[in-house]
């Protein structure tokens, strides 16, 4: 469901998107999520539910996963934000996306783009995660198709082939 | 050129999905995704009551609001819809009455959400309050009123079926148990929110669509029909699906009500539900109560199974009735029963209505036969191993309701689970509040007949091939995250004899793709797996004719693999695909569409009886698994702490997504067996958020040990048949019988939560002081 909001007053505001500097139009109450997926179009992160249930909007700021529904753009000024857009390098699969492709991480591929997001804040922090480590950094993720196992084994095969 | 011909090159082989790489990029779009720039927003007001003559609907101040483009209510639709054509009898917004809290009432569309938010407020709705019914009980209550003028006693559906000489098999048992077994309505859960995007064009009076359906063709029936337009003036269009479950197999209220909304503001309309109105919509698994009576023998052989079954609907028809025969009509197929009675009665009542959920009808009829199963089994002193191996069935064969079973592959998972898990060498040694518990199940690879009997194929595939060599595959089978896009490139790559990647798949838009019956049931691998197959053969003969032509000998002379055409025992180089393609080309005078189809023969539909279609398939899966628990006798906490799990499904086409399919289909019974439920508080959806709604996290989610069983069957695709949906019932008996074995404790009643637990350790503890006083007494 689209938001409702009062009218809201804006304001200009600078922070770094995917390593690159942005300055954009933002409204007082205005949610990251909806600045991501409505103003700049950057669809990958998802809304599986009404307010911070679910995991489907994780994002890292200043490399640590927050969930972009529960956090306003204003906050993220002077910020660094990433999305699973940003993941990428060169258009090419990033470890963990790879991982997750072939290793069938993903089914529907709702939950991905947030289960994705939260592993590689993991794997910043800890970079040979145990399989706990793992668990306790998607615990705030729900994922309906896979019961996940392949997740974990995504996980593990991306910290194995990490630099 | 000699080659050894690898049938397996590319089916078999573990294959990432082919829609996989846009997922773990954030690049695949689903319908809440696509662009809406110009889109107006849609809103749905709904239902306070739970059961009310609507006496007035006031819009005309919703109307006036500045910025609202179009305001709809029952008054703008007098057609129901329904998944069913025996059983349409609900309309997408309330006509006359509203029959559940949460029912859509009035939709609007405006140019923002804030607008069609407050538009909402100002619609006036008058109520005449009728009384309402949640349970199955009170709506079946003498004097309760009907929901539905022509289903008196609130009765949706009776069935009575008898099978084999029930009384004589009763008799001959030496030992008759009878329990009552109880089920927590469950929903799917699925991740994405529902949402629908459509496009009205007035010039031209064109609709598109955009949903988040697993069934695009009955969007496509049921737009046409409570729109009244010319099914060639719609188009629908799946995007990328963020799974479905079932939730999503018939059209529903919102999809209808997008539509309506678009054509009345002559415009664009997207319209996004919450998470809250997605579990409103609702479609799960019913309440279910089941009084199951079995009779075996002393070596365990069964003898008789007599099944009651009650199930709590809902307000609407949707897919009651086949939920309700299908508890019946999967009784049969696992173990071969000498006589079964079973009579089941669905229920109307005044909460969202229930419909088709993952293992559809069988899963909760699976748990108590499988705990009444193990209940008996403890009492004569067999293994549960034994008891279910003294009742295996041999292939082929035909149960008594017309079900026919090609392959069985049920005693080699009995085998695979039972040595994986140790349980000869683990079970009852594993220390207080732990145990170990098994359990079989099995489902349909699609239903062989289907609802909407047009006399068209079943199944139908289209192969196109051009100047670029590429093959492209188009199909309306809906990919919803189950793989079947893959599945099918990986068909038609094999029989073609080309690279995976030169195969393209376009799928389930209508302007497109040929029409499919839609992703339900564990129909697709089997039915446009099939079809996918003669579609590539047919495209085969024209390569093969142009092969012959071009190299000057017979057709039968020429063999294709690895992307080259070649002459059988002969030393040339051959043909590349390449070039045989531009020959064929030439021949045919251009670009080459080959077309396949696939029917299930009518000997596969069923029994002669009434409902006797369902449940029968051309194949079943099936499956055991051994489930290990922990228990903490203090809180209650039944920790799930291994699954080992076989499944025959005939062949895995794609063994890396046969995993996922099973692994998820065991973790979906876990979720209803240890904590998922839906809760109603006189008909307000409490449960409405992931928050309420507990589906399991990574947490408590355990390793799923699996083993995949290739029975071959003859009529599948390569042999293959479900893989989704057969794991999933197995999960939520082997909990309780495990529980059985940790505390001796029979839990009746899913989910299986903390509270049950420490009920029924209390219950016992009082029982066990009582018959202590009195013995001391005496």
């Amino acid at each position: 469901m689209q938001r409702d909001r009062p009218s809201p007053r804006t304001h200009i505001r600078a922070f770094r998107l995917n390593g690159r500097a942005r300055e954009i139009l933002v409204a007082d109450s205005e949610l990251l999520l909806d600045t991501l997926r409505e103003a700049l179009g950057l669809t990958g992160t998802k809304q599986g539910c009404d307010g911070g249930e679910c995991g489907a909007c994780t994002v890292l700021i200043d490399g640590r996963p927050r969930l972009a529904c529960l956090t306003r753009t204003e906050e993220c000024a002077g910020h660094d934000v990433e999305t699973i857009e940003g993941l990428a390098e060169n258009g090419r699969m990033s470890r963990l996306q790879r991982a997750f492709h072939e290793r069938l991480g993903t089914q529907c591929g709702y939950c991905t783009p947030g289960m994705i997001i939260a592993a590689e804040g993991l794997l910043r922090r800890d970079p040979a995660p145990d399989e706990t480590a793992i668990r306790a950094a998607l615990a705030g993720n729900l994922c309906r198709c896979t019961g996940y196992v392949k997740i974990i084994e995504a996980v593990q095969e991306a910290a194995r082939g990490a630099p | 050129m000699t080659v050894m011909r690898n049938t397996r090159d590319v089916v078999g082989q573990p294959t990432p999905l082919i829609d996989g790489v846009e997922k773990v990029m954030g690049a695949a779009k689903y319908t809440a995704d696509l662009p809406v720039a110009d889109a107006l927003v849609g809103r749905i007001l709904r239902s306070p009551v739970s059961h009310a003559r609507i006496v007035g609907i006031d819009t005309a101040a919703a109307r006036a609001l500045p910025g609202v483009r179009a305001v709809i209510t029952g008054a703008d639709c007098a057609a129901t819809y329904g998944v069913l054509p025996i059983a349409m009898n609900e309309y997408p917004l309330a006509r006359d009455v509203v029959r559940y809290r949460g029912e859509p009432l009035a939709a609007v569309a405006a140019v923002d959400a804030e607008t069609a938010a407050a538009a909402l407020k100002l619609i006036r709705c008058e109520f005449d309050i009728l009384p309402a019914y949640y349970t199955a009980d009170a709506a079946r209550a003498p004097d309760a009123v009907a929901l539905h003028a022509n289903k008196p006693g609130n009765i949706e559906r009776a069935v009575h079926h008898r099978f084999g000489d029930v009384e004589a098999g009763f008799a001959q048992a030496d030992l008759v148990r009878e329990h009552v077994y109880a089920c927590a309505e469950v929903a799917h859960a699925q991740m994405e929110r529902n949402a629908a995007l459509v496009e009205y064009d007035p010039a031209r009076d064109h609709l598109t669509i955009w949903s988040t359906t697993q069934v695009p063709y009955y969007v496509h029936l049921m737009l046409a029909r409570c729109l009244e337009m010319d099914a060639s003036r719609i188009r629908v269009v799946k995007p990328f699906v963020g799974g479905g479950f079932g939730a999503r197999v018939e059209t529903l209220n919102f999809e209808i009500i997008a539509a309506l909304l678009a054509r009345a503001a002559g415009g664009k309309v997207s319209l996004r539900l919450s998470r809250e109105e997605t579990f409103l919509t609702h479609r799960g698994r019913p309440e279910t109560e089941i009084r199951l009576k079995l009779g075996m023998t002393r070596a365990g052989r069964l003898t008789a199974c007599a099944a009651e079954v009650v199930q709590r609907g809902g307000a609407y028809a949707g897919y009651g009735i086949i939920t309700i025969l299908y508890a019946g009509a999967l009784l049969q197929g696992l173990y071969d029963i000498p006589a079964i009675a079973y009579d089941g009665v669905r229920v109307y009542a005044n909460l969202p209505p229930c419909g088709a959920m993952r293992g559809h009808g069988s899963v909760d009829m699976r748990f108590a036969f499988e705990a009444l199963l193990d209940r008996m089994a403890r009492e004569i002193g067999l293994d549960p191993f034994a008891v279910r191996r003294a009742n295996l069935l041999s292939a082929p064969t035909e149960t008594q309701n017309g079900l026919r079973i090609e392959s069985y592959g049920l005693g080699e998972c009995l085998d695979w689970v039972e040595q994986a898990s140790l349980w000869r060498e683990r079970r009852g040694r594993l220390g207080t509040g732990r145990g170990l518990g098994m359990a079989c199940s099995h489902y349909v690879s699609g239903a062989a007949k289907p609802i909407h009997w047009t006399g068209e194929p079943h199944a139908v595939v289209h192969l196109r091939l051009d100047f670029d060599g590429g093959v492209t595959l188009l199909t309306g089978a809906a990919d919803i995250g189950q793989g079947s896009s893959t599945v099918m490139a990986q068909a038609a790559a094999e029989v073609l004899g080309i690279r995976l990647d030169r195969v393209r798949v376009v799928t389930a838009d209508s302007m497109l793709t040929p029409k499919d019956n839609g992703s339900y049931s564990s129909r697709v691998t089997f039915m446009v797996g099939n079809a996918t197959i003669d579609a590539a053969r047919a495209l085969l003969a024209h390569l093969v004719a142009a092969a012959a032509a071009r190299l000057g000998v017979s057709e039968t002379a020429i063999q294709h693999e690895n992307e080259t055409f070649f002459v059988a025992g002969g030393d040339g180089p051959g043909l590349s695909f390449a070039d045989v393609a531009q020959a064929a080309l030439a021949r045919e005078g251009g670009a080459i569409t080959a077309k396949g189809s696939f029917t299930c023969p009518v000997e596969f539909q069923g029994g002669k009886h009434k409902g006797g279609a369902v449940g029968a398939t051309m194949g079943f899966s099936y499956a055991a698994q051994v489930v290990e628990v922990a228990v903490d006798h203090e809180t209650g906490m039944v920790a799930v702490e291994k699954v080992w799990v076989a499944q025959d499904c005939g062949f895995a086409i794609n063994p890396l997504a046969v995993e996922g399919q099973i692994q998820g289909a065991v973790w979906m019974g876990m979720g209803q067996a240890i904590g998922e439920e839906t809760r109603y508080e006189q008909g307000l959806a409490v449960h409405a958020s992931f928050l309420d709604y507990r589906v399991p996290t990574i947490i408590e989610s355990p390793p799923i040990a699996l083993h995949i069983v290739e029975s071959i069957d003859p009529n599948g695709p390569f042999g293959a048949k479900e893989a989704s949906e057969g794991a999933l019932a197995g999960f939520l008996p082997a909990l309780t019988n495990a529980i059985a074995d940790a505390l001796g404790l029979e839990i009746d009643t899913l989910p299986v939560t903390p509270d049950r637990i420490l009920e029924a350790l209390a219950h016992r503890q009082r029982a066990r002081r009582l018959a202590k006083a009195l013995e001391e007494a005496v």
